[in-house]
C-alpha cells in the first residue's frame, strides 16, 4: 500500500513538472490585483479584461493572477514570484505597486512589465492608464441637465490627482450647461467600503444633492440613489443592476483591448515600453448605455462623447480658471497638457469646497 | 424629510450592526469568556446570510442562515476554549482569520448579485407621524430585533436567576462550580448566543444596509463591537449609548464634510476612536472603587476540578 | 458528559515535543482533504504550500523578510502577555515607530547628511513606538482603563495620523500628488545582505532581540518580575514587585520593538513611507506570540513557520490557481490544531461515567 502511495506521489510530481515544462511553450502572462477580483469595481474590471484575454488567445497563453496583494513589501515579492515562475509579461494594476514594479523590473531586464496608473518607466517597464476624465466631462453635462436642485453629490475616495481631475472634469462639463452648478464632496478615505459609501451617499442626498457621482468602487451609492429616487453614475463597471431606475450611465473601464494588443506585441516580438493613456477614442474608457434620461439629454451626451472621441472637444480646454481665480497656464496649446492633468492638485472655479490638504 | 430626521435615521442604520454584535459579545464576556472572533463570525454571517436570502428571496431565511453561520463558528471556538481549555485570545484571533477566509470562499460566487433589501416594517398611522414617525416606526426588522434583544438581555442579566448565575460564573467560576452550577455548559450557551448575534449583525449588512455582497464588507465592525463592550463597562444600557455615539460620530463627520467644514478628513475619521478612549478614561476615573469593571474571570481559563 | 478535561499533575513532556508535529500532521491531512474536495491534487498542494518555499533560495530569503517584523513584535508582545498585560495595539505602535523614524529621513532628504541618519532613524523609531505604547499603559495605571480597548483604538488613530502626514506635510513634491514620501536617500536605507535577494540586517536585529529576550526572561530579575506579576499577582505584591511599574516597562519594551520593526520595514524592504506599510503585522504577531508559547525561541520558530505559510500560499495562487482565501482558511485551521494540541500538554482527556455526583460539593 505504501509503495502504491509513493509511486502515486512520484507520478503526481512528475506530471506537475511535466506540465510546467509544457507550459514553457506558452506565453505566461501575470496579473497583480490590489483587491479581490470579485469587488465589482476596479479589480473586477481588470479580471474581466484578463478573462477576455484568456478566451481570445486560448492555448497560446496561460494567465495567472494574484489578488489581494497588499501595496507594501508583499507586493515586491508577489511580482518577483511571477517573474521567477516563467511569466514573461506582468501587469500590476494599481498605483501603489509602482515602486515594487520598478525594483523588480530592474532585476529582470528580459521580462516585460506594465504598470497601471503610474508614471515611472524603464526599458522593460511600460505604463498604461485611461482618461477617465473624458467620461467625467460627459457625466457632468448629463448631471447638469438632470439636476433639479443644481447641486451634485460626489463620493470621493482619496484626494489624489486622478480623483481631482475627475471632479474638475465633471464640474467643467456641468458648467458648460449650468454655470452656477454646485457640488458637495465627501471623502470616505477608502477605495472600497460599501457601508461608508452608502452613508456618504445618504448624507449628500440629505444635504441637497440630487445626482450622485462616485470615485469609489462599490455599488452602494447607486443603491442609495435607487432607494431614494435620485439619479447616479456608476463607476468602473456598469451598475445598472443595482440602480435600474437610478443609473444614468457609468464609466466602464475596458482593459481587454489593451491587454490583447500588448500580448500580441510580445508574441510578435515587437513589445516596447510605451506610455499609453487612452480614452474614449481608444475604447479604454467606455460609457454604459445612457438610460433613465429624456432623449434630448441622451443626444447631448452622445454628441459630446463623439466630440471628445474625435478630438474636437477637450474637457480641459483653455482657459481653465482655478478656485482662487487665477488662470492656469495653458501648457498644451489649446488645452492643459498631460502632465498638468496627471498632477492636478487644485479645484476649478465653481467648487466651493476647500481643497483637501491645503 | 428634515435634515435632522435624515441624520438620525442614518445613524440608527449605521449603529444597528454594532449594537447587535456588541450586545451578544456582552453576554459572552459577562460569562467570563473573551471571544475576539467577532469579526470572523460577522463576515461569515454576511456571506451565509446573503446566500440564504439569495436562494429563497426571504430576509428571514437570510438572517437565520447568518445566525447559524455565527453559531457554527462560535461552536468551534467553544469546543477549543471550553472543551480543550485553549487560550481564548489566540483562539479568537484564529477564528477571525478562518472566518474571513471561509467567507471569501463561500461568497465568491455571489459577487455582483443583488437581492431586495429588507422591507421596512411600516405601521399604518404611526409611521406617517411627523419627525418621530419614521424614526420610531419605519425601520426594518433588524432594528426592532436589536432593540428587543438589548432589552431582553438587560432583563435576563439583572432580573432573572439564570442571568444572576451567568454573572456569577463570570466573576468567580470556581465558587460557582463548587456550588454545583454547570459552568462550562452555561459558558458554551453564552458563546453560542454571542455567535448568533454576531451572525445576524453580519447578515444585516448585505441584507438591509447595502443589499449586495462583497468579500470583507464588514470592514472592521467586529473589532468596534468588541471595543464597545469594554467601553460600556459590560452594561447593556451603556452598550446602546456607545453604539449610537460611535455611529453618530462616524456619520456626522460625513455630513460635516458635505456641509463644507474644512477639517482634515483623517481627523474626522479618527474622532470616533479618540472619543471612545476619552469617554473610557473619564468613566474609569469616575468609578470610585478604581479597578476595572470587567467580569473578574474574563479571559481566564477555567477547568473544573473534580 | 462522558469526556472530561482535567489538569495534569505536571506538564507532559512527550506531548510538549509531539504537539507541534501532531498539529502539523492534522493540518496536512485537512489540507489534503480540502484540495481533493475542490478537485486539485493534494500532493501537489502540500508540496507547494510547505516544501517548495524551502527549496528555493529566493523564497527562503522572503520567509526571513516576512518573519522579521513578526518575530520582533511578537517577542515584545510575549513580555506583555506574560505579565498579564494585553497589548492589542502593536499594529499602531508599528506605524507610529515607522513614522517617527521616517521623520528624520524626510527632513534630511536631499541634504548631505552623513551616516548618522540610519542609526538615528532606528532609535527614533523605537522611541516613537515606546512612547505611543505608553499611552495605553498610563491609561491603565492611572485611570484603570482597559488596555485592550485603548491600545486597539490607538491603532486606528495611528493609521489616520500617518495617512494625514503622507498626504499633507510629508508628501513627495515630485510625486504627482500621490500619497508617498520621497524615496529615502541611500544613507537612510538599510542595505541588503545577499546580492539579488531582499534579506536585510533587520533579520539579524530580530535574532538579537530573540536572544536578548530569552536571556532577560530566564536570567534577570526583571524577567522574573515580569513572569511573577503575570502568574501570581498576590505573590508578586508580597515580594515587593510593583505591578504598575512592570506594566509601564513591558508596554514600553513592546512598543519599542514594534516601532523598531516598523522603521526597519520602511527603511529596508519598502524604501519610503506610504499608507499600507503593514498588512496587519501587529495582529499576526499576536498569533505568533501565542503559537510560540510566549517563549522567544518558540516565537522565532512560529514566526518562520507562519512566514512559510504566507509564501507557500502565494506559490499556491500562482501554480495551483487557488484563491488567497484558501490560505487564510488553512492558516486558521493550523492555529486551531496547534492550540488544541498544545492544550493537551497541560490537560488530559478522561472518560468518566456520566454520574452527576462529581459536581456535588460534598
Amino acid at each position: 500500500m505504501r509503495r502504491l502511495l509513493m509511486s502515486m506521489a512520484a507520478a503526481a510530481l512528475v506530471v506537475a513538472c511535466g506540465a510546467g515544462a509544457f507550459a514553457a511553450d506558452k506565453l505566461k502572462v501575470g496579473f497583480i490585483y490590489l483587491g479581490p477580483r470579485g469587488d465589482f469595481g476596479w479589480t473586477y474590471q481588470h479580471e474581466v479584461g484578463r478573462q477576455e484575454l484568456a478566451k481570445a488567445y486560448g492555448d497560446k497563453i496561460e494567465t495567472t493572477f494574484l489578488e489581494n496583494v497588499n501595496e507594501g513589501p508583499d507586493a515586491e515579492r508577489s511580482i518577483e514570484q511571477l517573474a521567477r515562475t516563467g511569466h514573461k509579461l506582468i501587469f500590476t494594476t494599481s498605483f501603489g505597486f509602482m515602486d515594487p514594479t520598478v525594483k523588480v523590473a530592474k532585476k529582470y531586464p528580459k521580462i516585460f512589465f506594465e504598470h497601471n496608473t503610474g508614471y515611472k518607466r524603464a526599458e522593460n517597464l511600460a505604463t498604461y492608464s485611461a482618461r477617465f476624465y473624458e467620461g467625467r466631462y460627459v457625466q457632468g453635462q448629463i448631471a447638469a441637465k438632470m439636476s433639479k436642485t443644481g447641486v451634485l453629490g460626489y463620493v470621493g475616495s482619496f484626494p489624489i490627482p486622478e480623483v481631482i481631475s475627475g471632479i474638475n472634469a465633471t464640474i467643467l462639463g456641468a458648467q458648460s450647461i449650468n454655470p452656477n452648478i454646485k457640488v458637495k464632496i465627501i471623502w470616505v478615505n477608502s477605495w472600497f467600503d460599501p457601508g461608508k459609501e452608502a452613508d456618504a451617499a445618504k448624507a449628500l442626498l440629505d444635504q441637497g444633492a440630487d445626482i450622485l457621482m462616485q470615485h469609489t468602487d462599490s455599488p452602494a451609492a447607486m443603491q442609495v440613489a435607487e432607494q431614494r429616487g435620485a439619479h447616479a453614475f456608476g463607476q468602473d463597471s456598469d451598475m445598472i443592476k443595482f440602480g435600474p431606475k437610478a443609473q444614468l450611465t457609468a464609466i466602464v473601464n475596458n482593459w481587454a483591448p489593451y491587454y490583447k494588443e500588448r500580448v500580441q506585441l510580445v508574441l510578435d516580438g515587437k513589445w516596447t515600453a510605451t506610455d499609453t493613456w487612452g480614452g474614449l477614442k481608444d475604447n479604454l474608457v467606455t460609457m454604459a448605455p445612457y438610460t433613465n434620461m429624456p432623449d434630448d439629454v441622451k443626444k447631448l451626451a452622445m454628441d459630446t462623447q463623439a466630440a471628445i472621441t474625435s478630438g474636437k472637444l477637450h474637457p480641459f480646454k483653455c482657459p481653465v480658471v482655478a478656485q482662487d481665480g487665477s488662470t492656469v497656464e495653458c501648457k498644451g496649446g489649446t488645452h492643459l497638457d498631460d502632465g498638468q492633468i496627471l498632477g492636478m492638485n487644485f479645484y476649478v472655479k465653481g467648487i466651493d469646497e476647500k481643497f483637501p490638504g491645503k | 424629510m428634515g435634515l435632522l430626521e435624515a441624520i438620525i435615521l442614518t445613524i440608527i442604520s449605521a449603529s444597528t450592526p454594532l449594537l447587535l454584535a456588541a450586545a451578544g459579545e456582552l453576554v459572552v464576556e459577562r460569562a467570563g469568556v473573551l471571544n475576539l472572533g467577532v469579526e470572523g463570525m460577522m463576515i461569515m454571517g454576511a456571506a451565509c446570510g446573503f446566500a440564504g436570502a439569495y436562494f429563497t428571496s426571504s430576509t428571514f431565511v437570510g438572517a437565520a442562515c447568518g445566525a447559524l453561520a455565527g453559531v457554527g463558528l462560535a461552536a468551534t471556538f467553544g469546543a477549543l476554549t471550553l472543551g480543550l481549555a485553549v487560550n481564548q485570545v489566540a483562539a479568537g484571533l484564529a477564528l477571525t482569520i478562518f472566518g474571513i477566509g471561509l467567507s471569501g470562499l463561500i461568497g465568491a460566487g455571489f459577487v455582483g448579485e443583488r437581492i431586495a433589501a429588507a422591507p421596512v416594517l411600516a405601521l399604518p398611522l404611526l409611521t406617517s407621524l411627523p419627525f418621530a414617525g419614521r424614526i420610531l416606526f419605519g425601520q426594518n426588522a433588524f432594528v426592532y430585533l436589536t432593540v428587543a434583544l438589548v432589552i431582553g438581555i438587560w432583563w435576563f442579566l439583572y432580573r432573572t436567576r439564570a442571568g444572576l448565575i451567568l454573572r456569577a460564573i463570570g466573576d468567580n467560576p470556581i465558587s460557582a462550580h463548587a456550588l454545583g452550577y454547570p459552568v462550562l455548559k452555561i459558558r458554551m450557551l453564552a458563546v453560542l448566543f454571542g455567535g448568533a448575534c454576531a451572525g445576524i449583525a453580519g447578515a444585516y449588512l448585505p441584507l438591509a444596509y447595502t443589499p449586495f455582497f462583497v468579500p470583507g464588507m464588514t470592514a472592521g465592525r467586529g473589532w468596534i463591537a468588541l471595543a464597545l463592550v469594554v467601553f460600556a463597562s459590560w452594561r447593556p444600557g451603556r452598550v446602546v449609548a456607545g453604539a449610537y455615539l460611535f455611529g453618530a460620530v462616524s456619520i456626522l463627520q460625513l455630513y460635516a464634510q458635505g456641509a463644507g467644514l474644512a477639517i482634515p478628513s483623517q481627523l474626522m475619521s479618527s474622532l470616533p476612536y479618540l472619543a471612545t478612549i476619552v469617554v473610557l478614561v473619564v468613566i474609569s476615573r469616575a468609578r470610585s472603587s478604581g479597578g476595572s469593571a470587567a467580569p473578574a474571570s474574563l479571559g481566564l481559563v477555567f477547568v473544573p476540578d473534580r | 458528559m462522558p469526556l472530561v478535561l482535567e489538569r495534569r499533575a505536571e506538564r507532559s513532556a512527550a506531548i510538549a515535543l509531539a504537539s507541534p508535529l501532531i498539529a502539523i500532521a492534522l493540518t496536512l491531512v485537512t489540507v489534503a482533504i480540502l484540495f481533493a474536495a475542490i478537485g486539485k491534487s493534494p500532493i501537489a498542494a502540500l508540496y507547494v504550500y510547505f516544501v517548495e518555499p524551502l527549496t528555493d533560495g529566493f523564497a527562503l530569503q522572503e520567509i526571513a523578510v516576512k518573519a522579521t517584523p513578526l518575530v520582533m513584535i511578537a517577542v515584545g508582545l510575549a513580555l506583555c502577555y506574560l505579565a498579564n498585560v494585553w497589548n492589542i495595539g502593536a499594529e499602531g505602535q508599528f506605524l507610529f515607530g515607522a513614522l517617527s523614524g521616517s521623520a528624520i529621513a524626510v527632513y534630511t532628504h536631499g541634504t548631505a547628511a552623513g551616516a548618522w541618519v540610519l542609526p538615528a532613524m532606528l532609535v527614533a523609531g523605537a522611541l516613537g513606538g515606546a512612547l505611543y505604547a505608553l499611552i495605553p499603559a498610563i491609561c491603565k495605571v492611572r485611570f484603570a482603563a482597559s488596555e485592550i480597548l485603548t491600545s486597539l483604538m490607538l491603532v486606528y488613530v495611528a493609521d489616520f495620523f500617518m495617512d494625514y502626514l503622507v498626504r499633507g506635510p510629508w508628501r513627495d513634491p515630485a510625486g504627482y500628488n500621490f500619497p508617498t514620501t520621497a524615496d529615502f536617500d541611500p544613507v537612510a536605507t538599510l542595505p541588503t545582505l545577499i546580492e539579488g535577494g531582499r534579506l536585510h540586517p533587520g533579520s539579524i536585529v530580530a535574532l538579537i532581540v530573540v536572544a536578548a529576550a530569552a536571556i532577560m526572561l530566564a536570567r534577570t530579575i526583571q524577567g522574573f518580575e515580569i513572569r511573577v506579576v503575570g502568574a501570581a499577582p498576590k505573590a508578586a505584591r508580597f515580594a515587593g514587585f510593583d505591578a504598575n511599574r512592570v506594566t509601564l516597562l513591558v508596554f514600553a519594551i513592546s512598543g519599542a520593538l514594534a516601532g523598531l520593526a516598523g522603521i526597519i520595514e520602511v527603511a529596508g524592504p519598502i524604501g519610503n513611507l506610504r499608507p499600507g506599510i503593514s498588512p496587519g503585522y501587529g495582529f499576526t504577531a499576536i498569533i505568533v506570540a501565542v503559537l510560540g508559547r510566549l517563549n522567544p525561541i518558540g516565537i522565532l520558530i512560529a514566526g518562520l513557520f507562519l512566514g512559510l505559510t504566507f509564501i507557500g500560499g502565494e506559490g499556491a495562487q500562482i501554480s495551483l490557481k487557488v484563491p488567497l482565501d484558501l490560505t487564510k482558511v488553512i492558516q486558521g485551521l493550523l492555529l486551531f490544531y496547534v492550540l488544541a494540541c498544545d492544550s493537551l500538554i497541560v490537560h488530559r482527556i478522561r472518560v468518566v461515567s456520566s454520574r452527576k455526583g462529581a459536581h456535588g460539593a460534598a
